[in-house]
């Protein structure tokens, strides 16, 4: 198997290297690792062929189970991923075969995966990144699928999943909010209050540093965690819509609005960690400082917690929703919340084969049984269906569903939302504006909408 | 090389002089054929493929047909409108003369230390290789560590470990270039030394002794015998110089992806070819460029080094 992978995509690493073969050469690590992670047989019913790997060619009945491939590529989530797998084999007798690349090559070769020889489900994203693919025909349409679930989710779940062909292609699995995640101990030691208005914040924040902590810890190493800030303060000043239509290019950069979420912004770098310490720091040390109590507060993902290992420290974690700026979108409180979900690959050569199998998959994902499986051993994420059942939820999950719940508007994140090639350079724009906010804002915001408009996108 | 030019374009007349019998023809024509298909296959085919698609875009979806061919834009926008390029420039080639006049001469003084067969030389010699033994990514991964600006030992030992009084050694856009070129170097010298020191191990010690009965200091003695001994050593020297520190590209992306004033050219090159979208014809542009700056210091050193014979 691993071997017809592997040949079967030397041409599309050959097309897609091509550029750079001569000058530097990437080895394609993705197609290497096959591995039948699938659940004993004992469990599925006896009378269908459940020895399903080396799919039979000769009997193809479509009554039976079958199999189904499956890319599994959320870093440390892959054993929660098989155990809800085992229980969708136990309900079905499919038997999924899982395939795990390393998480940072199968993103960063992703065009190349879609075109070649893909499985025929993989873990993604909701956003811009899911239909910038959708668009280009190399993801399966699953309207059918969506048809019966649909019950299970609210209507912006389902807009995350459309494509902009109106056919929905992602099963929303579970998301996590952006945030202001503090210690409940230090506010309660030292008497601070949750601040709701920008007035607050800095009262805070001044109050914070006055006792010797950092109000606001910050990393930026890892490049994105920019985008996140950007994020808020936009969609904080601007509103949701105007951030959607700048991260489409249908708003500019160089509009005056752009440059007052700057000025936002601008506003409370004072209360960030020192920018050139953050750019040298990852985002585990940015949360390790609200852990030992050397900063009050991080605006980060509720993920930021899988770096608390700490159980004791996790539970006495807590946030809230990033303050009003006393603008007039100070009632939709627009957040970040991005979407992790499933995709069907268009040119997965075993789809044809595989399509019942990817489907009654797709659907068992979509249920509350299999999301709330998975939630188990993940306490930072909560799940996107309906009926999943949010009893076993700790505190910091229903805080989580809390401020999903209360959000008038939900984005996906900067790089999620917007061209893959402009968020890569939008990085490097947000750490040239972090070293030197005091720049020349117009000439500044002119060199990224001047950049966006080299992309030539559409 | 003359006898197959010989070969292959001798006319029909002349064959019956020829000195080569049609096995000697045949057995070159395999062992000179088969390396050059080879080599054009492999090294020119995609060179040259890199220069036409720099004149294209084309985000590496579907075939031929989609690539739409654009002129020198891919130029004209990397000149003007892609801010990392002129710094990224810049950096490629700090880098080269840091590694040149700095991590190569401590390199090779390493190695004239160590072949005065000083007390303990293998243990400093296995202590100053052992970094090149490791890819310049688990170094970015040690160096990390080291430079981390709350938790890394260096701050620490330093106490400049608190918000007041960092020193965000990777995170410094003025500082985190220099940084980096340490722990590269870190790397580069030990390979530079063992390299040297192979060659010191080979020049004819009665040169040293002729030259030390004539009266010449120590100094002298390595400039004016021992260097120009050495010379097939320093081309090969200089060669890998330049082709290290061009091709240099892991360290700095598994530190902060080369963003932040850690750009190269490989980075860049990397940055628009892979990823969740890619720009093939805007990234063969920028490996374009990076060619024809490796291009230009190799083939000066070759066509010197074939001009004066040794």
């Amino acid at each position: 198997m691993a071997f017809t992978r592997a040949a079967l995509s030397r041409r599309t690493v050959l097309k897609g290297m091509a550029g750079a073969a001569g000058l530097l050469s990437v080895p394609n690590i993705i197609a290497a690792c096959t591995s039948g992670a699938s659940p004993t047989p004992s469990a599925a019913p006896t009378a269908a062929p459940t020895a399903a790997p080396s799919a039979a060619p000769s009997a193809a009945p479509t009554a039976a189970p079958g199999s189904v491939k499956f890319a599994a590529t959320w870093s440390g989530d892959t054993d929660a991923l098989k155990a809800v797998a085992e229980k969708f084999t136990a309900k079905t007798g499919i038997t999924v075969k899982f395939n795990t690349p390393d998480p940072q090559t199968f993103s960063d070769q992703i065009v190349s995966y879609l075109q070649g020889t893909p499985d025929d489900t993989l873990t993604w994203y909701a956003g811009y990144r899911m239909r910038y693919y959708a668009e280009q025909g190399l993801l399966h349409d699953i309207n059918d699928v969506w048809s019966t679930i649909e019950s299970n989710y609210s209507d912006a779940f389902k807009a995350a999943s459309t494509g902009n062909d109106g056919k929905q292609y992602l099963i929303p699995f579970y998301n996590y909010p952006w945030v202001v995640i503090y210690r409940k101990s230090v506010f309660a030691d030292k008497g601070y209050t949750i601040p709701t208005t920008l007035a607050s914040f800095k009262a805070l924040g001044d109050k914070m540093k006055a006792d010797g902590l950092v109000p606001l810890s910050f990393a930026d190493k890892d490049l994105w965690p920019a985008e996140g800030h950007f994020d808020i303060f936009n969609m904080r000043v601007n509103g949701y819509q105007y951030h959607v239509d700048l991260m489409a290019g249908k708003a500019k950069w160089t509009d005056p609005r752009t440059e007052a979420a700057f000025t936002a912004w601008k506003d409370l770098l004072p209360y960030y960690a020192g920018i050139t310490g953050a750019m040298g720091r990852t985002w585990q040390e940015g949360i390790n400082e609200v852990v030992n109590k050397t900063a009050g507060m991080y605006f980060f993902g509720t993920f930021a917690g899988t770096a608390v290992t700490d159980p004791v420290v996790h539970d006495d974690l807590d946030f809230f929703t990033f303050p009003t700026l006393g603008t007039a979108y100070d009632s939709e409180m627009a957040i970040d919340a991005p979407i992790n979900g499933f995709l069907m690959a268009a040119k997965s050569p075993t789809l044809a084969e595989d399509i019942d199998a990817a489907k009654a998959w797709l659907e068992y994902l979509a249920s509350g049984e299999g999301q709330t499986a998975f939630l188990a051993a993940n306490p930072n994420f909560v799940a996107c269906a309906k009926d999943a059942d949010t009893s076993g939820y700790v505190q910091f999950q229903k805080r989580m569903a809390e401020i999903i719940g209360s959000a008038g508007a939900i984005a996906q994140f900067l790089d999620r939302d917007t061209d893959p090639v402009f968020a890569t350079q939008m990085n490097s724009f947000l750490q040239t504006w972090l070293n030197d906010p005091e720049q020349d804002m117009t000439k500044f915001l002119k060199s990224i909408q001047d950049f966006w408009d080299s992309l030539g996108i559409a | 090389m003359a006898a197959s030019t010989n070969a292959a374009g001798a006319a029909k007349r002349r064959r019956r002089f020829s000195l080569l019998t049609r096995r000697d023809k045949i057995t070159l024509a395999v062992l000179i054929g088969v390396p050059a298909v080879i080599h054009v296959t492999l090294v020119w085919v995609p060179t040259i493929c890199s220069i036409l698609l720099s004149l294209t875009s084309w985000n590496g979806i579907g075939g031929l047909e989609n690539i739409k061919y654009v002129g020198l834009d891919n130029y004209v926008n990397m000149a003007t409108v892609y801010p990392p390029f002129w710094p990224a420039l810049q950096h490629n080639l700090i880098w080269l003369v840091v590694f040149l006049f700095i991590a190569t001469p401590i390199g090779i003084f390493m190695a004239v230390l160590l072949d005065k067969n000083i007390r303990g030389t293998r243990f400093y010699q296995s202590a100053l290789f052992m970094p090149f033994v490791l890819s310049l990514a688990i170094i970015g991964f040690i160096w990390q560590l080291m430079y981390s600006p709350n938790e890394g030992f260096i701050n620490t030992v330093l106490g400049r470990n608190t918000e007041s009084n960092l020193i965000s050694w990777l995170g410094d856009r003025n500082l985190n270039l220099w940084a980096v070129l340490v722990a590269a170097s870190w790397r580069h010298i030990g390979y530079i030394m063992v390299i040297y020191l192979a060659g010191l191990k080979g020049v004819d010690s009665a040169l040293r002794e002729a030259a030390i009965i004539d009266g010449a200091s120590e100094t002298q003695t390595f400039l004016r015998v021992i260097l120009p001994v050495l010379r097939p050593i320093n081309i090969v020297v200089i060669v890998i110089t330049i082709i290290e520190s061009l091709r240099a590209f892991d360290i700095v992306y598994v530190i902060n992806k080369g963003t932040n004033g850690l750009e190269l050219l490989s980075v860049l090159v990397t940055q628009n070819i892979l990823g969740q979208g890619s720009r093939i014809g805007f990234g063969s542009a920028i490996a374009v460029v990076l060619l024809l700056i490796s291009l230009g210091p190799i083939l000066l050193f070759l066509t010197r080094s074939y001009e004066e014979p040794a």
